[in-house]
């Protein structure tokens, strides 16, 4: 018998992600629909808090794993944390985000306690008795529907394709205890650019490509600061080393989806289309008229980008004044 | 250090056209080209290079058809020292709990040190190196861009992490990792390293001999089963704003403002 739904969230030093309030409004969305409560799970250290802020978006309950040891992720304490939950609140569906860390995190605990996971969806529903899962596959290219058997079906779910939304109502904190076992993975050293907009959730994603003709992005990056934006790149940028891969958005790099992606000297390799043909509005600069990237977006320009850029973070600047 | 490397076979999808069937169970296979996943194909590269810092074998294992033993061939043409084919009528419609559950039983044959996958690849999840990890109760560390040996009860890793934030972890051997693309440059394969290993022999290993049972794995194991595939919509191509430079600029505005969310 299943006793809720399931969201587990993700935050960092008491930051959650955006895509924790979606898979928590996703969540929300469900639960209404099969009339069930919202149980949203919190593993951190010092994060009682901030842990609140998930009430906002419908959780009724919400499970806190505070403890010194768990302030940096480790995969093997949250799933033992996490199967404990799930074993005691008997969910009928679990959702995260598709994070580099949430996708650790469902394939183990998906082994861990024998349930059917659907990696990267981008929707999820019941029908019938079945939990049906979709799922972008072969760079996109195609839409894979998959039913979920047995239980509780996890879904991590790919940040920016679900909306945020807030709820009013009582939200009850709950502190759990268990044991997370010995640390395993031991985090010896962690690097943080504080101020650097995530690419996966960014709102507005401004990339840069061969067309940028070095490695000085300086242009790109100053439309992107005047729209807030978050700064990727073209494969081919990286591979010469005018970018560093972390920012690269393509088939082997990061998948974005954001309202706004502007394609600055990006001819749109299939590889690059992969990466992002799922944002919502997509405006393509390149001098080559007949660019694979125009036959994708939906506005486009025939232009230099050197010339038509700055022109545009200028209005944008006057915009935001 | 004994290390594995899991590899599979995969429709090249920045070569091919990908179509559904008309039933929408599945993709148009035929003339498909084929090839090892990327992702998998740094693993393999990354494998050799710390083989041959500090000695050991890489061994390449790959679950698939009688196609995918060119896969197997390709990445000991180059440097592998081993390969091993999973080849059973029983592994087809395996789902990625599937897929590790067969690993498994091979990792259990072997002594080793180090299990690398690729971090994803194009038809699968990004799964099965995590879910290997856990059934094994192995350490597991994703997206690995950067491998140092310690010793050999050791190594550091280091990850990517949110934001493009950089990680290290300290990891005990024997552990899983998945490798992401960038971590090194792979090899280049020329004819003549693939005719090196064209008459090598590579071990077929089917669910008796890793002792499986057959109920587990394949499409009678899977929980995740196919329902239906279709193509998403297409846009209908960009419109292609013209005019005096201002005029593109001023029109582009107006339409970021109405569309683009900006304010």
């Amino acid at each position: 018998m299943s006793a809720c739904i399931f969201a587990i969230s993700e935050q960092i030093e008491g930051a959650f992600r955006k895509v924790s309030f979606e898979a928590v409004s996703e969540g929300r969305r469900l639960a209404d629909g099969l009339g069930l409560p919202l149980v949203a799970a919190v593993i951190g250290s010092g994060v009682e808090e901030a842990a609140e802020a998930l009430g906002r978006y419908g959780a009724d309950r919400i499970l806190l794993a505070d403890r010194p040891e768990l302030a940096d992720y480790s995969t093997e304490a949250y799933v033992r944390i996490l199967a404990e939950c799930i074993r005691q609140e008997q969910p009928s569906v679990v959702l995260l985000g598709a994070t580099a860390q949430g996708k650790d995190l469902a394939a183990r605990l998906s082994a861990r306690i024998d349930a059917p996971l659907a990696m990267d969806a981008t929707g999820i529903r019941l029908d019938g008795e079945q939990w049906v899962a979709a799922r972008p596959m072969y760079g996109g290219k195609i839409i894979a529907e998959v039913i979920l058997e047995g239980n509780p079906p996890i879904a991590a779910l790919r940040p920016n394709a679900l909306r945020i939304e807030e709820k009013e109502g009582e939200s009850r904190m709950e502190k759990i205890d268990v044991d997370p076992g010995p640390i395993q993975v031991k985090t010896v050293d962690k690097t943080l650019e504080t101020g650097k907009i995530e690419l996966t959730e960014a709102d507005i994603v401004v990339s840069g490509g061969r067309g940028m003709g070095g490695s000085d992005y300086t242009v790109v990056e100053a439309l992107a600061e005047a729209l807030g934006a978050a700064v990727g790149a073209s494969r081919s940028a990286v591979d010469e080393g005018w970018r560093p891969h972390a920012d690269q958005v393509g088939q082997t790099g990061k998948v974005v989806s954001p309202n706004l992606y502007i394609a600055c000297g990006i001819s749109g390799a299939i590889q690059h289309l992969a990466g992002m043909s799922t944002s919502k509005v997509i405006v393509a600069v390149n001098k080559d008229p007949e660019a694979p990237i125009f036959a994708k977006a939906d506005y486009g320009v025939v232009g230099d980008l050197f010339e038509i850029v700055p022109l545009i973070t200028e209005e944008a600047k006057k915009l935001r004044g | 250090m004994e290390i594995l490397v899991c590899v599979k076979r995969v429709p090249d999808s920045s070569e091919n056209e990908i179509e559904v069937k008309g039933d929408g169970t599945d993709i148009e296979r035929d003339d498909l080209v084929y090839s090892v996943n990327e992702w998998d194909n740094y693993a393999v590269e990354e494998a050799i290079q710390i083989r041959d810092k500090v000695g050991g074998t890489v061994t390449v294992a790959s679950v698939g058809d009688e196609e995918t033993e060119e896969v197997i061939r390709r990445e000991m043409a180059m440097g592998a020292d081993n390969g091993i084919h999973l080849m059973d009528d029983a592994f087809e419609g395996s789902d990625g709990k599937g897929l590790a559950t067969t690993l498994k039983a091979l990792v259990e044959q072997g002594s080793y040190d180090l299990i690398l996958t690729g971090a994803q690849a194009d038809d699968g999840a990004g799964q099965v190196g995590g879910m290997l990890a856990a059934m094994l109760d192995y350490p597991f560390a994703s997206l690995v861009n950067l491998i140092e040996v310690v010793d050999d009860k050791k190594i550091k890793v280091g990850r990517e992490i949110a934001g493009g934030n950089q990680e290290m972890n300290e990891i005990d051997l024997p552990c899983v990792l998945s490798i992401q693309t960038g971590i090194n440059e792979p090899r280049y394969v020329g004819i003549r390293g693939i005719r090196k290993v064209a008459s090598v022999e590579i071990p077929v290993k089917g669910v008796s001999d890793l002792g499986i049972d057959a109920g587990v794995v394949g499409a009678a194991g899977a929980k995740v089963k196919r329902l239906d595939y279709f193509v998403p919509e297409l846009g209908e191509g960009a419109e292609m704003l013209e005019g005096s430079t201002e005029e593109i600029i001023e029109k582009l505005i107006e339409l970021l403002k109405a569309k683009g969310g900006i304010k």
